[in-house]
């Protein structure tokens, strides 16, 4: 059971990365980089994240999830992405 | 790949043509001159279901896919670009409450949008603060549970018929999205006239004076007013934008074509002079790939694309300067003529001006579409 979430998460963090990849091209991400204190992004990153994880997890992103902790580096959206799917996501 | 409007769309392509074209495009010409949007004309469209277009079903709109609502703005925007902007504005408040609002927001509000009872307008400019968006100096202090906001709007498009009006404030020194209702003690509107374009929008300038708002008013949450509500809603401006540039761009086809046809000069009609025809070809492309840059961008919308948030800021930067460059050929065309009133192309000049300015100007869009290739190019 630990080593199918262990997987899981893993392709969800490959996932990530790879969406993030776009915005960092010339860094190499590691899991538990702030996203934001490398000052990549621009205005419109937190509305194309959103729509990337809502297509590519299915899950509907919701008022109480914008905490920006939530989104931080890819370990934080892995979290995120993985507590929505198991319904256990605390806000 | 295949690019092809389904039986629906093109139904209903049909059905939004006939429509723009029997109850629109009439009278045009006479709210452009008297500057102003009769309810009437809204009542039309709300009887159709238009103003919901944008709004699920289960809330009593339509709940049109993207193309769809394209094909709309395309239509409307061909007879009236005022008639467009209502579409636009309206859509922007709705799809606001829709993806961002409360339940309760959303059960009182958009059924209210979709019928056409309550009509839509959006805060987000100012006298002072127009694509420094963050910059937004208006006010918002929370005091005993209620939020007193304080500052103007101005240019706001449906200023003057709006019934709820979706403001965006710095609040705890963040952008903050409040739901304003035109009844709130502390608001008023002023209307704007003298525009180059556009004149039947209905603009306004709004005023917040100690202005209380009920914290159940806030969309979203406070200080995800531009990242989260007011992009989302500028993507759906944008794009709806594009898409009424493409209409107007075929207006002045349209006209330009059936001008060269009767116009004589130097015996022939003005068809067969090699200048003309050059003119009318870069129409009739132009116009092709601005409607296919909207057509993809409308496509990654309707699959929930990420990547179609860049290309709806391609599709409105071509389509917005398109239809400056062929209104402004359509004018050429009709020498004299096209400089007076009573030939439409007079207003398509005018009216096509309005779309490099507003959800962005031409300049805003260089920026970020040249940012965005610098970033996104492997060289």
């Amino acid at each position: 059971m630990f080593i199918i979430q262990e997987k899981l998460m893993e392709e969800i963090k490959i996932k990530v990365r790879t969406f993030l990849n776009r915005f960092f091209r010339k860094h190499e991400l590691d899991d538990n980089d702030d996203i934001f204190a490398l000052g990549f992004v621009n205005s419109l990153f937190a509305m194309q994240l959103v729509m990337f994880l809502e297509k590519e997890f299915g899950l509907r992103v919701e008022n109480e999830d914008l905490d920006i902790n939530n989104f931080r580096s890819i370990q934080a959206i892995a979290d995120f992405v993985s507590s929505k799917q198991n319904g256990c996501y605390k806000g | 790949m295949k690019i092809e409007l389904t039986k629906d769309q093109l139904d209903n392509q049909e059905a939004f043509h006939t429509f723009a074209t029997e109850e629109i495009f009439p009278y045009a010409a006479k709210n452009d001159l008297e500057e102003r949007t009769p309810p009437e004309l809204i009542k039309k469209l709300a009887d159709r279901g238009y103003l919901g277009s944008m709004i699920p079903k289960e809330y009593g709109g339509l709940g049109m896919d993207m193309i769809t609502i394209g094909l709309l703005n395309e239509e409307v925007g061909r007879a009236c670009s005022s008639i467009r902007g209502l579409l636009t504005v309206h859509g922007m408040v709705a799809l606001a409450i829709l993806r961002w609002g409360t339940n309760e927001q959303r059960e009182k509000w958009l059924p209210k949008m979709a019928s056409g009872e309550v009509i839509g307008a959006f805060g987000l400019t100012e006298p002072n603060v127009g694509s420094d968006a963050k910059s937004v100096e208006t006010t918002a202090v929370c005091e005993d549970g209620k939020y007193i906001l304080n500052g103007r709007k101005k240019w706001t498009t449906m200023g003057q018929v709006a019934d709820i009006f979706l403001i965006f404030a710095k609040c705890e020194d963040k952008a903050t999205a409040f739901i304003v209702e035109r009844t709130r003690p502390g608001f008023s509107t002023n209307p704007i006239t003298g525009l180059i374009g556009c004149r039947a929008s209905m603009i306004a300038e709004l005023f917040m004076e100690k202005c209380s708002i009920p914290e159940a008013n806030i969309v979203g949450k406070i200080g995800t007013g531009l990242s989260h509500v007011a992009l989302n809603s500028l993507d759906y401006g944008r794009y709806t934008v594009a898409w009424g540039c493409v209409g107007l761009g075929h207006a002045c086809l349209e006209e330009s074509l059936e001008y060269s046809r009767k116009r004589k000069q130097f015996g022939a009609p003005l068809r067969q002079n090699q200048l003309i025809q050059q003119l009318i070809t870069e129409m009739v492309v132009d116009i092709k790939a601005a409607r296919l840059l909207c057509l993809n961008a409308g496509y990654l919308k309707d699959v929930g694309d990420p990547d179609s948030i860049m290309e709806t800021w391609n599709a409105k930067y071509f389509a917005s300067k398109m239809v400056n460059k062929v209104s402004n050929d359509a004018v050429q065309i009709h020498g004299a003529n096209g400089c007076s009133r009573e030939y439409p192309v007079e207003r398509y000049y005018r009216d096509a001006r309005i779309n490099e300015i507003i959800e962005g100007t031409t300049q805003m869009h260089e920026v970020l579409i040249a940012t965005h290739a610098f970033r996104n190019t492997k060289v």
